[in-house]
């Protein structure tokens, strides 16, 4: 007879292992290849997955096979007009020889080709990355605590109990409680019912026998159906847990001097920072900053392309950022991170102003403050002041984009795993 | 007449019991000689994963199957590629893996064909017999499952993998094709392995030790006998084996890609007889179950439909044609030595005058158990069947500009073709002739192989790459000498510095 086996419920992804390894030997080839992929991908659709491919050549397993040429005989079915003798001009393109060679020689021009997940994407892009001053704010971190079950108690409050477990021990205490009686009056009832077949028996025996049982029964019946030594109830203790809240502030100059494509490299690179944010932090927002001479928080689509003209006062978006951490996202809870793009355009009294504000109120709130310069001319007033900021602050750092190419580069030059 | 056990497409754990023990009496009525059987039914997706471990329940981990398993899914998710509706382990009890997907009309042919043909060709077949030992090969697959992956922790997955990789290029050449095996033993494996790494290794010690340069030595070196005394085809048994540097562990792991290589080394030889021998009896027992009464019309037209789909053969010139397809030629032959028993024609008594007449089960039974692919064709294929195919065979030569039609399917081609169609099975020939010859015991310990071409055929480009492979196994240099007709050493390969 055979045995029949379901093996459908079964754990799937047995070759996930060898998934893996598979993406761990290509990692390099696969890393090139994102890396190329990146600065031409569509910026809505970086969210999905991504195909990628290797040659072919680097992931054949080599064996000794033999090749073509040399003395071949080989049979066909369906002959049609060949008779013995038959002289045959050598097709061109293997032809008649068999699809041996395309598929397993290794030696086909395709690219393997194949799919890897959001996941593994991000895992790739973002490898060897990692979230500044991450570590250093772990324990400052632990601010918000979270309820977890954690087994089951004897007292506690209604609403937590936990009925399964309740009448479970009910009921092995009822049946505990209920043994030695039920014993007793099974003896009795039969020792009753021996003597009132026997003719002649003592009638006050019996009497009190009835008597006995009655009792028993009745002491049986008062076995309560559920007491408070029943009761079990859920326990809950509150475990802190790291904020898993993270907030982003792009922060724009949408003055004239920045164009169209200007801004389309600082929405990749804020594309970037926003994905691997959300690597780390289960919520993260983001707040739209936009300014020439005032700021003003904006959505997305605003951010990205109503048209300003215009002057530039660069501390006016710092100052709104400011404020809207006190409002809104106290430091304590939320891990703040800032990234600024501009061309670089300032006013120039305005720069010192700017370098002050990040020193005093904004850094020491920031997780991290990221500042791009986009723009092929030569650094002004801002970069200058800026770049006295790097010294004492390392949650503040500043690289310049000139073209789209740039961007990741830089943003892996930002968040390159600190050597320690 | 009895009913129908089901009229429906769909399958249920019952109705799979029931089709299994009607059709388990009919083949026993037939005498098939079976291990037990234990079905499993498992998703598209699992199948997937067991085609990524090429077949085998219980694989080590490696990044090759990986890829395969990538490969699969891609073709799969794409439509490029249907899923067999089965795959069946050579084992005791026999596994065989059903997709849920099928059709209860499906579930009923797959147990016919994999449950019962392959699992008696599996328990009948000299080769399998002989090569392969059904009772401990899971047993054989968890060691070294585990055995691997304990090397993975002790040394490091790099190390491993690189073994691996260089274990896998050498698979091929991994078996002894002229010598009796011993089939892959579980008990013995786990029992022996500890007391086989010392053994082992003081062996190697000693052919080392004894052959460093001595003064009377020397004077004797003329006399010295090559070492190998006789040239070896074994090549990943001589290296786990001789190998001066390897560790016991990385021995095993050789071992162990050697003895997967030598399961699966019968199936490479018998793919014709053993898929005509599984359609032909499923074909049989499907007819029975209509007979029987036991399976309806539309359930045989649904049957008939995938049955020609399986067994039918695209001629050399059609779109679909991929070579000759082992079920096709297998079926006809089946079905044809059937015929020439019960009944047999003035040309069979000519051909086959030991089996024309004879008992069909009987022969059948004997043509299954004795043969492989190669001589199974050169002993069975008949007149009738190569003028059903129209075999014909091209001879190719690189040194002349046309092919050459050497024979068709007339009566002068019969023995021709037939004996063309032979060798196109024989491994021997298929697979370059490459053989361990000398190592330069008392020099700089290099390790010489002779590849003898046949029929002048040349070696791929992958063989520089391979070398390195067998280069990192041996830990010295590796020279491969190609001969020519005469015996002269017309082309050198080598790998002399590690891969860096």
């Amino acid at each position: 007879m055979a045995q029949l086996i379901d093996r459908r419920p079964n754990a799937k992804g047995k070759s996930t292992v060898n998934r893996q390894r598979f993406l761990r030997r290509y990692k390099t080839q696969i890393k090139k290849a994102i890396s190329e992929q990146i600065s031409e991908r569509s910026i809505t659709d970086i969210d999905g997955g991504e195909s990628v491919s290797i040659p072919t050549r680097d992931i054949t397993e080599p064996t000794f096979r033999n090749d073509q040429g040399g003395v071949r005989e080989g049979v066909y079915p369906g002959n049609k007009e060949f008779a013995q003798g038959d002289k045959i001009k050598r097709p061109i393109n293997q032809g008649q020889g068999g699809g041996r060679r395309a598929s397993d020689s290794g030696e086909g021009e395709d690219d393997f080709v194949f799919e890897i997940s959001r996941d593994e994407y991000l895992d790739m892009l973002f490898d060897d990355l990692e979230l500044p001053n991450l570590q250093k704010n772990q324990l400052s971190k632990m601010t918000k605590s979270k309820a977890v079950r954690a087994g089951f108690t004897n007292d506690g409050v209604p609403t937590n109990i936990n009925i399964v477990r309740s009448l479970r021990s009910a009921l092995s205490r009822r049946m505990a409680m209920g043994a030695e009686p039920r014993r007793q009056l099974r003896e009795m009832e039969a020792e009753l019912q021996e003597l009132e077949q026997k003719p002649g028996s003592d009638e006050t025996r019996c009497l009190a026998l009835r008597q006995e049982i009655e009792d028993l029964k009745n002491r049986i019946r008062r076995i309560p159906f559920i007491d408070t030594f029943d009761l079990r109830f859920n326990n809950f203790v509150q475990r802190p847990e790291p904020t898993s809240q993270a907030v982003m502030f792009c922060l724009m100059d949408v003055s004239g001097s920045m164009d169209q494509e200007t801004k389309d490299i600082a929405k990749r690179f804020y594309i970037l920072l926003y994905l691997f944010l959300t690597r780390s932090y289960r919520d993260v927002d983001v707040v739209y900053i936009r300014h020439h001479t005032q700021a003003k928080e904006v959505d997305e689509e605003e951010f990205f392309y109503s048209r300003e003209t215009g002057g530039t006062i660069v501390s006016s978006a710092l100052e709104l950022t400011r404020d809207i951490i006190a409002q809104r996202y106290p430091p304590t809870d939320w891990n703040i991170y800032a990234a600024q793009a501009s061309d670089g355009d300032n006013w120039n009294d305005d720069s010192p102003v700017c370098e002050q504000l990040l020193a005093k109120q904004l850094l020491p709130q920031l997780r991290y403050y990221a500042y791009v310069e986009i723009t092929r001319r030569d650094h002004q007033g801002l970069w200058a002041h800026y770049e006295n900021l790097l010294q004492a602050h390392d949650n503040f750092a500043m690289q310049h984009i000139r073209e789209q190419d740039d961007i990741y580069p830089v943003f892996r030059e930002f968040f390159r795993k600190q050597v320690q | 007449m009895s009913k129908p056990i089901s009229t429906g497409a769909e399958w249920t754990f019952e109705l799979i019991e029931e089709y299994h023990a009607e059709i388990e009496a009919i083949a026993e009525e037939y005498g098939l000689d079976t291990y037990p059987n234990q079905i499993e039914l498992i998703t598209a997706e699992q199948m997937l994963d067991a085609y990524a471990s090429v077949g085998m329940p219980i694989g080590y981990s490696h990044w090759s199957f990986g890829k395969h398993f990538i490969k699969n899914e891609q073709q799969y998710r794409r439509g490029h590629m249907g899923l067999a509706y089965e795959i069946v382990i050579n084992s005791n009890p026999c596994i065989a893996y059903l997709m849920e997907e099928n059709t209860m009309m499906m579930q009923a042919l797959v147990i016919a064909h994999a449950s019962f043909g392959h699992n008696s060709f599996f328990k009948g077949n000299y080769l399998f017999r002989a090569w392969t030992d059904a009772e401990a090969i899971i047993d054989y697959l968890v060691f070294a499952k585990r055995f691997i992956s304990e090397c993975e922790e002790r040394y490091g997955i790099d190390e491993v993998e690189n073994l691996l990789d260089s274990c896998h290029a050498l698979q091929n050449h991994g078996v002894d094709r002229y010598k009796r095996p011993y089939p892959v033993s579980m008990r013995e494996e786990r029992e022996r392995l500890k007391e086989r790494e010392a053994y082992l290794q003081s062996q190697v010690n000693d052919l080392w030790y004894k052959t460093v340069p001595q003064k009377e030595a020397e004077e004797k070196e003329a006399k010295l006998p090559n070492f190998p005394e006789e040239p070896q085809e074994n090549i990943l048994y001589f290296i786990e084996k001789n190998a001066p540097l390897l560790e016991p562990w990385q021995r095993e792991v050789v071992r162990i890609v050697r003895k997967v290589g030598q399961y699966f080394y019968p199936q490479r030889q018998t793919q014709v007889m053993n898929e005509g021998w599984a359609c032909f009896w499923h074909y049989h027992i499907m007819n029975e179950l209509y007979d029987r009464g036991k399976v309806t019309d539309g359930f045989m037209l649904e049957f008939f439909q995938s049955h020609t789909n399986v067994v039918s053969q695209p001629d050399f010139d059609s779109d679909y044609f991929s070579g000759i397809n082992p079920y096709a030629l297998g079926y006809a032959m089946m079905t044809d030595i059937k015929r020439i028993c019960v009944e047999p024609d003035e040309e069979d008594r000519r051909w086959f005058p030991d089996i024309a007449g004879s008992n069909w089960q009987e022969t059948l039974d004997f043509a299954m158990r004795n043969f492989k692919d190669e001589s199974f064709i050169s002993q069975f294929l008949s007149p009738r069947l190569i003028r059903d195919f129209k075999l014909f065979s091209i001879l190719d030569d690189e040194e002349r500009s046309e092919l050459e039609v050497t024979s068709i399917h007339n009566d002068r081609g019969y023995q021709y073709i037939r004996q063309a169609l032979s060798n196109q099975y024989n491994l021997s020939m298929n697979e370059p002739n490459i053989q361990v010859y000398n190592v330069d015991v008392r020099g700089d310990r290099s390790l010489t192989l002779r590849h003898i071409p046949h029929n002048n055929v040349p070696l791929a480009a992958t063989t520089d790459e391979v070398l390195k492979h067998l280069r990192r196994l041996w830990s010295f240099g590796v020279v491969l000498e190609t001969l020519d007709a005469d015996g002269e050493v017309v082309n050198t390969a080598e790998c002399l510095q590690p891969a860096s």
